[in-house]
């Protein structure tokens, strides 16, 4: 909102400089966000909050003004302005209904007659023009001057063109039609506030005016409307027909009912002095009176609520200079009955008041205090459960993203079978669901980077997911990490890879994700994991997994199917793995509970095999363990070999097994045994020996 | 060439006699390992000294073999002793030997060798650290959902239906509710103020408590606005919470986060839960409070000096209304809360110009935070 600081000292003396005016009434809450221009045509850029539309005008900030520096205010009524004032004889009217009392409490107009439709004298053009509004003809620039002056709107019509001589402030009919001043004919709806006349709508009540009874250069008499609408009821007719105006502005934010008769003759003045004309008639309806109780004051509860002991005085001092009565309320404590202004629809309670108090005190002013530590502390385990899997996640390498809560439906399709969210009014298709994956998320991250040249990409994000759920709506974490084959290539520990045969093979760099899986599922008590090759569609089939963790299933991963990433058109081959963190979390983290270290000797064993294709690791493993040896620290594969001497089918397998008492150093003819077993157990699997 | 060494047959085993034949035969090895050269007499040096079969060492056993019994334990001990010696001197021969030069220092200017290590999101690390000096004013870290109902996220925070307050937040809905009551229709919610209602539901005062985490509104992404965004609640309710406490605690939490230098300024503002209400600014800290950066006008102040970083103010009675049941009774408490834009915060403190960045994933972005 522009407000001139040059047009405030109409109604004030300053003599701050407009620096300083706009230092200080941005510390009483009326903040002055931009200063441009010099001397007279120096603006203000203002951001007034919602709550205080008697102060989105000049007289208004001029007020806030005198309050602040404590400076009388002057009255804006010319000396003939006030409607019914010093004025020739009435002898015109019109018929005045207000059949809707709740969406018009007051309506005051005056008429005028034999007027010249003209340009604005150069007075009022220029301040318009200084505050950008856009000039059209003296009768409608003397509304919105009146509207920049003192905040209410006023409306001004075509009195020949209103049929029936008659004003009804009522509810639209089903089927009306209203053409509004910006040219658009509207059909309205039976909830909407409207100004008629006899036969039809002429205005949206508080938005806007009708096309077909504007002031035109033919125009002779005039019937100027001040009145006082219904919050609600404009703000919804606004909203129904997508209309946002100065005055409706104004009006749903709460207007002065008290200044309907200054701002009609405001208008009527203006009109007149550059329009000549006469006022023919005033008139002032009151369909009912606007309800402000008195509200109490307890200084007691100032002190409570502001912890600082203001003096009596002072409180006085502030809400007197805001307009604000007071009467001494006859009890022990002190106890005030304030009237508040017509102007101040906002101030309803005592703790309004107390927020007037504070701000013209000055928040500033107020001493830092620090409360004591008390209150409950409110424990949240999954917290400290996803502390731990970020700070994890980032010691394996990956870097945290996020990415926009929103996804297609294809893509919500492609990735979960989850009944969808949908959003009413979604920025865009793309972004007209809540995510039900995370997964189309982390392909577009990871898509932009290979985009960009960016090869090496490790990335997780923890976010949200979203489901329907019998009408409600489901959310949980989940947690979805992205590789790129070379960022899991690139991480491979020489020493661990298993396949000899072949450099980076696609089973090392699968062992190099399911590591990384491993690695953040082990950060929870569980006494079984399991890996399945039955992951979901959009996995590549032949080598991707999922995680069961005390048979429910936490993870899934592997790389994403090759037809979903030709489409995306990925740049190299892309990894994805999640993990459900709601079932995760069932789980609690590892306690970590010391075992003694050896103090004897293990031994290793290596078992070189020739197996099929179809035994698995996993079956060698359940072989050995099934064997029972209590001493068998652990046994591992430690080289993959195909091709070559390996006969077709089959692989070379080198195993190594461990063996550690706690008790004693093993003997050799003891570990001799335990090879055997271990020998006939793999044998028993198919396996062959090799020299 | 030197002549070999040869291990003597021992007749003498007085200290001073085994001393001249402990001391012959270092200087021996010594002398030995000085001719080595080449990693092939390496070898033989090797073997000579100290192969099981026939090796010296081996031989020097005879020593003790035909020691007195009375003196063994002292022989035993200084053959044992000379073994030790004569075996470091060759193998640190055997490691010098094969080597091109002597040790040359190395290049270490090169560079090291990274492994990967993963950057935490800019937003995630300033929301951590903000959760964490609030945590260390006894707050607890509480959580809601991100779908809520209109009631939670507007009608128990004081905004009344058809109020205009609600059209600043420009609300996502959720689709097909049209037969739902007003309050129970799904919305995404627009600030983290909803979690205070959730948990003051659950929890009676007093209360420290913070709540961070996604909203959304309908903002199409550009450089300063984007459709998710994170905001971090706190609240504090008790039988004495006053201004000043409010005051008081945001200016500790700023300092704590920006430096003991910066000073904190409160000024009226409007939301509809809290009332009083204000806007904190704190002075710039990147320029100082000058608003300026050497000759250049300081962008993030708008020259003015501060920066506005968060809404806060005393709780509005209206919203106590709505958990009156669960103690809060608003003759009796008086509570405080804040609210802030953490990637605001994020961008002012790591001087981005482009909110997007935060969302596109660009590791050349987020390697930076490393």
């Amino acid at each position: 909102m522009k407000i001139s600081p040059h047009w405030l000292r109409d109604f004030v003396d300053l003599t701050p400089s407009d620096r300083q005016i706009a230092e200080d009434l941005s510390r009483a809450g009326l903040a002055v966000e931009e200063l441009s221009g010099e001397g007279s045509s120096t603006l203000f850029e203002m951001e007034i909050g919602t709550n205080r539309p008697d102060a989105m005008n000049h007289y208004g900030i001029a007020r806030e003004a005198a309050a602040v520096y404590d400076l009388p205010l002057k009255s804006p009524a010319g000396e003939n302005a006030a409607a019914g004032g010093n004025s020739p004889p009435q002898t015109a009217t019109v018929e005045i209904d207000i059949a809707d009392p709740e969406g018009c409490a007051r309506y005051t107009a005056q008429l005028i007659e034999d007027i010249q439709i003209r340009p604005s004298p150069p007075f009022i053009a220029d301040r318009l023009r200084l505050i950008d509004q856009r000039l059209i003809n003296n009768a409608a620039d003397a509304s919105n001057y009146t509207l920049w002056e003192i905040g209410h709107p006023t409306h001004a019509f075509d009195l020949d063109l209103l049929a029936g001589g008659k004003i009804v402030v009522r509810r639209a009919r089903a089927g009306e039609l209203l053409t509004t001043l910006d040219g658009v004919e509207r059909k309205l709806y039976p909830e909407d506030l409207i100004i008629a006349d006899q036969n039809k709508p002429v205005a949206l009540a508080g938005v806007m005016g009708g096309y077909d009874t504007m002031i035109t250069d033919k125009t002779r008499n005039i019937l100027i409307e001040s009145a006082w609408f219904d919050p609600v009821a404009v703000r919804k007719t606004a909203k129904r027909h997508g209309l946002h105006t100065d005055a409706s502005h104004r009006f749903e934010r709460g207007a002065d009912f008290a200044a309907t008769p200054l701002a009609c003759g405001l208008v009527t003045e203006r009109i007149l002095a550059s329009g000549g004309g006469r006022l023919r008639g005033t008139l002032d309806a009151i369909a009912r009176e606007l309800d402000q109780a008195p509200v109490v004051l307890r200084i007691a509860q100032v002190h409570r609520l502001l912890g600082t002991k203001l003096p009596t005085h002072e409180v006085l001092s502030i809400l007197k200079r805001l307009g604000f009565e007071l009467v001494p309320e006859p009890v022990a404590s002190p106890e005030f009955s304030v009237r508040i202004p017509t102007w101040r629809l906002d101030v309803e309670r005592e703790i309004d008041l107390i927020e007037e108090i504070a701000r013209l005190y000055g928040y500033d002013n107020f001493p830092n205090t620090l409360p004591s530590v008390r209150g409950v502390m409110i424990e949240n385990p999954n917290l400290l459960k996803q502390r731990k899997l970020r700070s994890r996640l980032l010691s394996l390498g990956y870097n945290e993203g996020l990415s926009l809560s929103f996804i297609g439906h294809q893509d919500a399709e492609t990735f979960s079978s989850a009944p969808v969210v949908e959003i009413a009014n979604p920025l865009s298709d793309e972004a007209s669901l809540m995510r039900s994956s995370l997964v189309p998320g982390m392909l577009a991250m990871m898509s932009y980077n290979l985009n960009r040249g960016t090869e090496n990409i490790r990335l997780f994000e923890v976010g949200d997911l979203y489901q329907r759920s019998n009408g409600a709506v489901w959310e949980r974490g989940a947690i979805c990490l992205g590789a790129t084959l070379s960022a899991l290539r690139q991480g491979l520990p020489q020493g661990s890879v298993l396949d000899k045969s072949n450099a980076a093979s696609d089973i090392d760099v699968f062992r190099a994700l399911k590591g990384d899986i491993e690695n953040l599922l082990s950060l929870f008590e569980h006494t079984s994991l399991a890996f399945d090759n039955q992951p979901p569609d959009y996995y590549d089939p032949t080598r991707s997994a999922r995680v069961w963790m005390d048979g429910k299933q936490v993870a899934q991963f592997g790389p994403l199917h090759p037809e979903i990433a030709l489409a995306r058109k990925l740049r190299q081959k892309v990894f994805i793995a999640e993990i459900f963190t709601l079932e995760l979390y069932a789980h609690g983290l590892r306690e970590v509970l010391y075992r003694a270290l050896p103090k004897f000797p293990g031994v290793e064993r290596d078992f070189s095999f020739l197996f099929p294709e179809s035994v698995s690791f996993e079956q060698m493993e359940g072989a050995v363990h099934a064997i029972g040896l209590a001493v068998l620290q652990s046994f591992q594969p430690v080289e993959l070999f195909r091709g070559h001497s390996v006969p077709l089918d089959h692989y070379s397998i080198l195993l190594r097994a461990k063996f550690q008492s706690w008790e004693r150093t093993l003997r050799e003819d003891e570990v001799g045994e335990y090879s055997r077993n271990i020998i006939s157990a793999l044998q028993g699997l198919g396996g062959i020996q090799r020299a | 060439m030197v002549a070999l060494y040869k291990v003597p047959k021992l007749s003498d085993f007085s200290p001073q006699a085994l001393d001249r034949h402990v001391a012959e035969l270092l200087a021996a090895v010594e002398a030995e390992a000085a001719a080595v050269k080449t990693s092939d007499t390496r070898k033989a040096f090797r073997d000579r000294w100290l192969a099981r079969k026939g090796g010296i060492l081996t031989q020097v056993n005879e020593w003790l073999r035909s020691a007195p019994k009375d003196i063994k334990p002292e022989v035993g001990r200084r053959v044992n002793q000379l073994k030790l010696e004569v075996e470091k001197r060759v193998e640190f021969k055997a490691q010098q030997v094969g080597k091109a030069a002597p040790e040359s220092s190395i290049d270490i200017s090169l560079p090291g060798i990274r492994r990967p290590i993963g950057a935490e999101h800019p937003i995630t690390r300033t929301m951590e650290e903000i959760v964490q000096v609030f945590a260390r004013l006894g707050y607890s870290l509480v959580e809601g959902p991100i779908v809520e109902s209109d009631y939670y996220n507007f009608e128990a925070l004081n905004f009344p239906l058809d109020h205009p307050a609600r059209d600043t937040q420009d609300t996502l809905f959720l689709a097909n509710q049209e037969g739902k009551p007003a309050r129970e229709r799904l919305l995404l919610r627009t600030h983290t103020s909803p979690v205070q209602i959730r948990t003051m539901e659950k929890v009676g005062p007093p209360l420290r408590i913070l709540a961070a985490g996604k909203v959304h509104r309908n903002d199409p992404p550009d450089a300063s606005h984007s459709p998710m965004f994170h905001q971090i609640e706190g609240l504090a309710v008790d039988s004495d919470i006053t201004f000043g406490d409010l005051k008081g605690t945001l200016d500790h939490a700023m300092k704590a986060l920006f430096g003991s230098q910066v000073k904190t300024s409160f000024r009226p503002s409007f939301f509809p839960f809290t009332e009083p209400s204000a806007e904190m600014f704190v002075s710039c800290f990147i320029c100082g409070g000058t608003g300026r950066r050497g000759e250049e006008p300081c962008r993030p102040c708008k020259r003015t000096g501060w920066i506005e970083i968060l809404g806060c103010g005393m709780v509005d009675p209206n919203v106590f209304e709505f958990v009156k049941q669960r103690g809060y009774d608003p003759e009796k408490i008086s509570a405080f809360a804040f609210g802030m834009g953490v990637d605001r915060i994020a961008m002012l403190k790591f001087g981005l110009d482009d909110l997007q960045l935060f969302f596109q994933g660009d590791l050349r972005f987020l390697e930076q935070f490393k």
